[in-house]
């Protein structure tokens, strides 16, 4: 292996690993405050690229009617769930963010779909609408199980995931698609070339956990996330609401899978069940962080981007296979640290 | 098995072999069923693995490929007989899982299910990327089971095997739980440390449970094969490997027959939408895995535990059939009274900056009653659990019976006669109170899981449950044993405690207030228990807050204080030491 190939094969594994990084973080942050492994991540990366597609064709996105119809279901899960304790102000809220909301993006979208905006716009309507199904999902399919164990929430999320793949199924259809990229230029540097999009990526994604960093470490909501995840009980306490908690998380969950989605459109083409694999991948690095640690869960993004580029150099048939064969000594190892750690607490 | 029991299975097999010849199934019925059949066992060993076991498996799919895949390759690429195959087929299932359950079953909390996640989907890749497995197309022209010259080529005929095949496994399993190792299986979910603590080799024994699920897989898998007649990488990917989760789930987690019950829901339940969903949409499509979804989370939602009991209520212990009375199991030699039999030297646990027992030094003679007392946080329960290994010690050094323990595992210095009771009583609530004690008697007899599976470990079991019952009489809770463990009153669960530990036919107890939470006349009773003991030469350690309790049985008593031994001798002499009396008084009484 000559140098170039080693260093076009770190490019690629670089950026692959920027995508996963911000889809673990999503999953690091939503199995901490909620303790869901949030396997329908995968879906908020296809809605994602698979939404640019359909801005860009001029098309009506599916998605949007997805979130009208979220909305409704989730609307109707919140009044159930808290018919004992409603006020007026409860209402208001529930059908403003659940009915009118979805209601006024789609009629956006119906709107501007067809004066096809360009890509900046595509990407901003895209991450708008499937931003609040985060949210909707939580409260219609894991808020009445946020007692349940942990077993029972990743079979849940396993049927979330199966119900949103084959509607993306349906929406889109069987075929792949590619979606404009952000910065078309391209230059090369130390003897191979580099795409604009690589650098959006990789940009992109610094910005984005710059932000998340600030968000955890400055914001109020952010600090209650945190107390949320560290100790549930003691952060209902000192009145924080979980529920609220939990919603909140799966926002960014969803923000971070429709960005990683619109980050991947460009670069691999996007089948309505590509997310699960990106996903799957992402999951492989967030377990390597310990499901805890945002800077080592970003660290073996990384390090699975540029291990799955490699692999896919040296024995391209069997790239999954030692992807996912990788994660077993990593689990074994902090398997048997555990039991240490527990007793020098 | 009890006679009920086993004219139950012969009046299922002859259903079995009757029903798809009576007409009553159409075709279609009978295909379903074989599916479900199929479906079933891999449930069953999920069941087992998971409901029991505690071991969440998503990677049960992939077992069940590498069955069907040996099959086929095997009879496609040099034309062996499925029969010869099948042994064959589990060999490779039973390896495979034996590597990779080594690795698993050490995986602990939420690793483990992940872990099954990761491996499932590396074999899947595989499957679909050897090309001798005929790489994404898979394998093709597997032929049929056949019976002398005839061939099961007709789905009824299958439904037999299949079927059999599933009550076979019902019964293997049923005979598995009923057993010594099914017993320590279900304990070592709920209280590692006991289990522990009476012997049970922890990760051997999830290992056993692990291959045993893996080659109810493999069975499965060359079913599939033989009868789909291909295989391909498909149905034995990730997504097939929850499904059957789901199965085991639905059906309700820990009841064998709930596995075939939730088989049986799924595959229908898929079937069905498959057939009125494209036809109410207007539209061809898979809109079945939607609704699926959708329905497995409110499932999940409304029933929790599963379907099986909600449908026929909740588990009722094991009721175990009167037995002939057995021969006593033998019993261990005790050391002559007085003679040497443990003796902790020096011994010290740090956690970090707080030293829990620091230089502490005491020996226990045979047949003698030690009290451990101290005030809270003094470190007695860190000293116990030093001497049955439950911890490790950071120096200092422990003898027992003329060798060193320090540093061995907790199953070899329970297997040299150490039994011991804990702080917060450390049993299986669903389990019945006779087989929680039984438990103890772990060590004393040897049958695994291939004799319970075979059903040839009866005499013995018989033995073991007839030492337990008898330790329940001694500790008067006889009229309790096959009520659940969980219904107990919390000095009742002590007093199971004590019985276990005896059922491991001890030369030394450590108890952990045994006293607390019984009432004046169960303390006198123990007390008795102690003393009766004490004149059948076993030695007593002792730790109990109540004063009136240890003062009375005590021979000696040694006092810890922060970790340090502060006092030792005759209880009336310890009674009156000043330096005790501050311990306890905060040094007011002085």
């Amino acid at each position: 292996m000559d140098k170039t190939i080693f260093l076009f094969l770190v490019q690629d594994g670089v950026i692959n690993g920027s995508i996963y990084a911000l889809a673990a973080i999503a999953l690091v942050l939503v199995f901490t405050v909620t303790r869901v492994i949030l396997v329908p991540q995968g879906e908020f990366i296809s809605f994602g690229a698979m939404t640019v597609a359909a801005l860009e064709a001029g098309r009506m996105p599916p998605t949007a009617w997805l979130l009208v119809a979220l909305g409704a279901l989730s609307a109707a899960a919140a009044l159930v769930q808290q018919r004992r304790t409603l006020s007026v102000r409860g209402v208001t809220l529930i059908v403003l963010f659940n009915l009118v909301l979805p209601a006024l993006l789609a009629a956006l979208t119906y709107a501007l779909a067809p004066m096809k905006l360009g890509t900046a716009m595509n990407i901003l309507l895209a991450v708008a609408l499937i931003v609040p199904m985060g949210p909707m999902l939580y409260r219609v399919a894991f808020a009445p199980l946020a007692n349940a164990s942990v077993l029972v929430l990743l079979i849940a999320a396993f049927g979330v995931h199966f119900s949103l793949m084959g509607l993306g199924l349906v929406f889109f259809g069987p075929e792949g698609v590619s979606t404009q990229p952000l910065l078309t230029q391209s230059f090369t540097a130390g003897g191979i070339p580099i795409t604009g999009q690589s650098v959006a990526v990789v940009a992109a994604t610094a910005l984005l956990l710059i932000v998340f960093a600030l968000f955890f470490g400055r914001t109020l909501i952010g600090k209650a996330l945190r107390a949320c995840a560290s100790n549930r009980l003691g952060a209902r306490l000192v009145g924080i609401p979980t529920a609220i908690a939990g919603q909140i998380s799966f926002g960014l969950a969803a923000c971070l899978g429709a960005v990683s989605g619109v980050l991947a459109g460009p670069i691999v083409a996007i089948y309505y069940d590509s997310g699960f694999l990106i996903g799957l991948k992402a999951f492989v690095a967030a377990i390597l962080g310990g499901l805890v640690s945002f800077p080592l869960t970003v660290l073996a993004s990384l390090g699975v981007g540029i291990a799955e580029s490699f692999f896919s150099f040296w024995t391209s048939n069997f790239k999954e296979v030692m992807v996912f064969s990788l994660i077993l000594p990593v689990l074994l190892w902090r398997s048997l640290r555990q039991p240490a750690q527990a007793e020098e607490e | 098995m009890p006679a009920r029991a086993t004219w139950i299975a012969a009046i299922l097999a002859l259903v079995i072999v009757a029903l798809p010849f009576t007409g009553l199934m159409p075709p279609y019925w009978v295909t379903l069923f074989n599916y479900i059949g199929i479906s079933s066992l891999v449930a069953i060993g999920l069941v087992l693995l998971t409901g029991v076991g505690g071991m969440t498996s998503f990677g049960q799919a992939a077992f069940v490929g590498l069955g069907a895949y040996t099959t086929g390759a095997l009879t496609v690429h040099f034309g062996m007989s499925p029969w010869l195959a099948l042994p064959l087929a589990l060999a490779v299932t039973g390896l495979g899982a034996l590597l990779i359950g080594a690795l698993t079953v050490r995986l602990s909390g939420h690793y483990l299910p992940i872990g099954t996640i990761a491996w499932g989907i590396a074999l899947f890749y595989l499957f679909g990327n050897l090309s001798w497995l005929g790489a994404h197309d898979g394998l093709s022209g597997i032929p049929t089971l056949r019976i002398g010259d005839h061939a099961l080529t007709e789905g009824r005929q299958y439904f037999i095997v299949v079927w059999l095949a599933v009550v076979s496994a019902v019964v293997a399993v049923q005979n598995l739980l009923g057993g010594r190792t099914g017993r320590a299986v279900r304990a070592l979910r709920r209280s590692t440390a006991a289990a522990e603590a009476f012997g049970v080799n922890v990760a051997g024994t999830k290992l056993k449970v692990f291959v045993f699920a893996a080659l109810l897989a493999g069975l499965a898998g060359w079913l599939y094969a033989h009868f789909q007649r291909s295989v391909a990488p498909g149905p034995f990917g990730v997504n097939a490997g929850i499904e059957y989760l789901l199965m085991a789930v639905v059906g309700g987690a820990g009841r064998v027959y709930g596995a075939i019950l939730g088989a049986t829901a799924i595959t229908f339940l898929r079937d069905q939408l498959q057939n009125i969903l494209p036809v109410l949409v207007g539209a061809p499509g898979n809109y079945e895995i939607v609704v699926f979804g959708a329905v497995l989370v409110f499932a999940l939602q409304a029933a929790p535990a599963g379907l099986w009991p909600i449908l026929f209520g909740p588990p009722r212990p094991g009721r175990l059939a009167r037995r002939r009375p057995s021969a006593a199991l033998g019993r261990r030699s005790v050391a002559l009274r007085g003679a040497p039999l443990l003796d902790v030297r020096s011994a010290c646990k740090r956690y970090g900056g707080l030293v829990a027992v620091d230089d502490v030094g005491f020996d226990v003679k045979a047949g003698e009653i030690v009290g451990l007392i101290g005030p809270n946080g003094a470190g007695k329960s860190t000293t116990f659990n030093l001497i049955c290994g439950a911890q490790k010690l950071n120096s200092g050094e422990i003898v027992f019976r003329d060798a060193s323990i320090a540093g061995a595992t907790p199953q070899r210095i329970a297997a040299r006669g150490l039994g011991r009771t804990f702080q917060h009583a450390d049993i299986v609530a669903d389990m019945s109170v006779l087989e929680n004690v039984a438990l103890g008697a772990h060590l004393r007899g040897e049958a695994g899981l291939l004799r319970a599976v075979l059903r040839l470990d009866r005499a013995e079991e018989g033995r073991l449950l007839d030492e337990a019952m008898r330790q329940l009489e001694r500790v008067g809770l006889a009229p309790e044993a096959h009520k659940p463990a969980g219904s107990l009153a919390l000095g009742q669960m002590r007093l199971v405690e004590v019985a276990r530990a005896l059922c491991l036919d001890p030369v030394l107890v450590l108890m952990d207030e045994p006293a607390a939470g019984l009432r004046f006349g169960e303390k006198k009773a123990l007390a008795g228990l102690l003393r009766e003991l004490r004149s059948d030469g076993v030695s007593v350690l002792l730790i109990e807050h109540d004063m009136d309790f240890v003062m009375s049985v005590a021979d000696r008593l040694v006092v810890l204080d922060f970790g340090r031994k502060i006092a030792e001798g005759a209880p009336a002499a310890v009674r009156s030491d000043p330096r005790v009396r501050d311990a306890y008084l905060g040094g007011i009484a002085s």
